[in-house]
């Protein structure tokens, strides 16, 4: 579906209700609907003190070269690229860490003191530092921290498992809020849509229905377009 | 530096651009008078490329989305928060009160939650029920006529459903639920509480030709670029501007006081602008504060003169007393009937579907107002903080927590959309001795003194919580869900936020009949200066366990109807 003349017809209303959701396409956009929403992909709304500060973060460097490259592999271990999907990396996470580091000053310390243990660890019992030694010797490591016990609140458990939970939120976070995490996910919107009910195969996988009571009061999308008038008692004409 | 006065005399003054003081610009200059609009932040229209927020994804920042710079997370639509660079406040030793302010035209009407949510009689007159607090000195059948024309003009969905304190109105139809919330629907009926069509100002269907119709991008806290929810800024002032209203913006311009004259009426404002750090005055017939409900109490505190010694309105002593927020406590649950999702775009309006009004009788409890329910929940998207913890509901399978690696991808999707949380949102009672004050001792950076706060909960509002937090974690348990985190204790207030956290403040400028005890009369008009008015939420005797925007904005529309006759008539 072109995207942007089904927005269009969506915002004039012109697109009756279904039609978007079970993905026919519209094939009624005029040019002069094609216009579409005004977007503009240099900004993302930022005031201009937002804007310099961004500037100011980019300008500077917090992890060194060592650093971010045991990021990197850390963070690919974590979230490991597949036969589908890319992995952190290719979602730009590192890049994502560095940025994160110096916008919440307090992360700087956990995540710096948290790579040198991963270092010290790794030399003393492989005689490298981590980013050097074998997958199998990083997998090792990782076995010993990945896991915690969920009875225990966070900041009360060993400092490794505290930096590795760390690492994992932060790989995570900027694995599926990047393009490419995103599209696994499937998420669906952050479109112009019409929105219509849950679709029949999902109410019966969760043993759920919609009342027809209550439907019966709900928007009616094919009226969408039309302007609402009521009578004198609140109810709805058109 | 001398002052610089311009030379215009306006008809009337607004001061702010939120939802108070935009119906006052929309009714004045619908009215054919001449006003001035003064605003502490710049200028903002949704539909302006280079401000939007909407339909941009995360990626698109460097930060994600994250609340490093805006409290509400940064494609957040406003400028502002609980903390402003330059601008502080302090509060009395021992007491709380956290004060959010949005400084840009507009105001908080550009991120809120647009849950509009009309007062219903008993709200008007609640100390005739418990005997506490006051009542107002108006009741439903005052305000009904203009929330009418607000529901008309504006738009809100919803339902009429004859419920005698959550009254009917001219609504367009709701939204279908989602999946989450028919699960809530389902779980709520079996404790016998209702549950009804959320009541909420987006366009589900077209309203006039200026504006455009909800496309379901769950947005609204991003403001809409098509107007297809309620901003001030793109409902009332744009349109106010273009039926050919006499209408001047001054934005930028930070409101120090109320000027008088030696007979003590107020001749305009004077204001600092931002762009040049020079002070301003404005020369008005009529000033109408709408500042917000702190500010304008602010305002009228700091507008000493020799006429009015203890601040303009204040010969009461009332002005900054009687502040009170909604209360809030929030839970939230993991519904394991909501996993393994089948993803589509579920995005809907920008909050929820539906909603819980109060649904029982205060006689019987341990607390004297009510709450109602808000529900969140979804496949919404990602920003920054998901897939903290990802699988952390495997403790409820006895499978382990944490790992790395190609098994977490299959457990973010497992649990994608399967949690439900609850916000309950009550009527706290007004009280005398929870106030704001000038700081004596602080300035911001214009030179303006500051707000003290003193703000105390009492158990009326604790045992409230309490009650809150016991019902949604019946409701989860209802659901099949498993309730997360701890129940709160009473050394954690049952989980009540801090007061100023609902963001809902009322109250400081309390509207009655007599001048002793009251700042405003019944049309928002100071007591001791009839041509100053206030249309924020300040005149708000009592909040009830609703939502303080619709009413703000009927109340605005009446004041405003007022202001227009009494400048007719020459009483002003």
């Amino acid at each position: 579906m072109d995207r942007r003349k089904s927005i269009k017809s969506i915002l004039l209303g012109t697109v009756a209700g279904g039609l978007v959701v079970h993905g026919c396409k519209p094939e009624s956009a005029s040019t002069e609907e094609i216009a579409a929403l005004k977007s503009d992909e240099n900004h993302f709304g930022r005031t201009p003190e937002e804007k310099e500060l961004i500037e100011k973060l980019n300008s500077e460097q917090f992890f060194n070269e060592h650093e971010l490259g045991t990021i990197a592999i850390l963070s690919n271990l974590i979230m490991p690229p597949n036969d589908k999907f890319g992995g952190a990396t290719d979602a730009g996470v590192p890049d994502f860490i560095e940025f994160m580091a110096k916008d919440v000053p307090k992360l700087q310390t956990d995540l710096r003191g948290g790579l040198m243990w991963l270092d010290h660890k790794s030399n003393t019992e492989f005689g490298a530092e981590f980013k050097s030694a074998s997958v199998d010797q990083q997998k090792q490591i990782l076995d010993s921290i990945a896991f915690y016990d969920s009875e225990i609140p966070m900041d009360e458990q060993p400092l490794e498992i505290q930096f590795f939970t760390l690492m994992r939120n932060l790989t995570l976070t900027g694995y599926y809020t990047s393009k490419i995490g995103i599209e696994e996910l499937g998420y669906k919107g952050n479109m112009p849509n019409v929105w219509d009910g849950v679709p029949e195969d999902v109410l019966e996988q969760h043993g759920l229905a919609y009342d027809e009571e209550w439907l019966a009061k709900c928007v009616d999308q094919s009226k969408r377009g039309v302007i609402a008038e009521w009578d004198d008692e609140g109810n709805l004409l058109t | 530096m001398q002052i610089k006065e311009s030379p215009t005399m306006y008809d009337a003054i607004i001061v702010g651009s939120g939802a108070g003081g935009g119906m006052s610009a929309k009714v004045l200059a619908d009215a054919g008078l001449k006003i001035a609009v003064v605003e502490a932040g710049p200028f903002f229209d949704p539909a302006d490329p280079e401000q939007m927020t909407q339909l941009k994804w995360p990626y698109e920042s460097p930060r994600r989305g994250a609340n490093t710079i805006r409290d509400f997370g940064e494609f957040d639509m406003a400028y502002g928060g609980w903390e402003i660079e330059g601008e502080p406040y302090t509060r009395q030793e021992g007491t709380k009160f956290d004060w959010y302010r949005s400084h840009m035209l507009g105001g908080r009407t550009n991120h809120w939650g647009r849950i509009s949510l009309r007062f219903g009689p008993k709200d008007f007159k609640h100390k005739d029920i418990d005997g506490l607090g006051d009542n107002w000195p108006i009741g439903y059948e005052d305000v009904k006529p203009y929330y009418d024309k607000v529901d008309k003009l504006i738009g809100v969905f919803g339902t009429n459903e004859g419920l005698p304190n959550d009254p009917d109105g001219f609504f367009l139809p709701p939204p279908k639920p989602r999946l989450h919330e028919l699960m809530y629907i389902k779980g709520a009926r079996k404790s016998n509480i209702p549950v009804i069509p959320s009541r909420m100002s987006m366009l589900t269907k077209k309203i006039n030709n200026d504006r455009g119709v909800c496309f379901y991008c769950g947005q609204c806290s991003r403001s809409c670029q098509v107007y297809a929810d309620f901003s001030s800024g793109s409902c009332l002032i744009f349109p106010a501007q273009k039926s050919g209203g006499q209408v001047d913006l001054y934005v930028n311009s930070v409101v120090r006081e109320v000027t008088t004259n030696d007979e003590g009426k107020a001749t305009g404002v004077s204001y600092i602008s931002k762009d040049d750090r020079k002070e301003y005055q404005l020369k008005g017939k009529v000033v109408v504060l709408a500042a917000s409900a702190c500010s304008s109490a602010r305002i009228l505190m700091n507008s000493k003169s020799k006429q009015h010694p203890n601040g303009l309105g204040n010969s009461s002593n009332v002005v900054g007393k009687y502040l009170h927020d909604s209360t809030g406590s929030s839970r939230a649950g993991f519904i394991p009937g909501l996993m393994n999702r089948k993803v589509y775009n579920e995005d809907g309006v920008g909050g929820m579907h539906v909603y819980t009004p109060w649904w029982l009788d205060n006689k019987n409890l341990d607390f004297p107002r009510g709450y109602h329910i808000e529900v969140w929940g979804g496949m919404r998207m990602p920003n920054y903080g998901f897939g903290f913890n990802p699988n952390e509901f495997n403790k409820f399978f006895n499978l382990p927590t944490g790992g790395y690696g190609e098994n977490l991808r299959k457990d973010v999707k497992k649990y994608y959309g399967s949690v439900l949380g609850f916000g309950g949102r009550g009527e706290a009672v007004a009280r005398e001795d929870n106030y704001c004050e000038i700081d004596p001792t602080t300035v911001d950076q214009f030179g303006i003194p500051v707000l003290r706060f003193n703000y105390k909960w009492s158990d009326f509002e604790r045992n409230q919580a309490r009650h809150m937090q016991s019902t949604f974690e019946e409701l989860i348990h209802n659901m099949g869900g498993e309730v997360l985190g701890d129940t709160p204790s009473k050394e954690e207030d049952y989980g009540l936020l801090a007061p100023g956290r609902i963001i809902h403040e009322v109250g400081t400028t309390r509207m009655g009949d007599d001048p002793k005890k009251s700042v405003v009369n019944k049309f928002q008009q100071l007591h001791d200066v009839n041509n100053v008015f206030i249309t924020d939420a300040g005149p708000f005797v009592s909040q009830g366990d609703k939502n303080c925007t619709w009413t703000i904005l009927a109340l605005s529309w009446r004041a405003s109807d007022y202001i227009v006759e009494q400048l007719k008539q020459q009483n002003i």
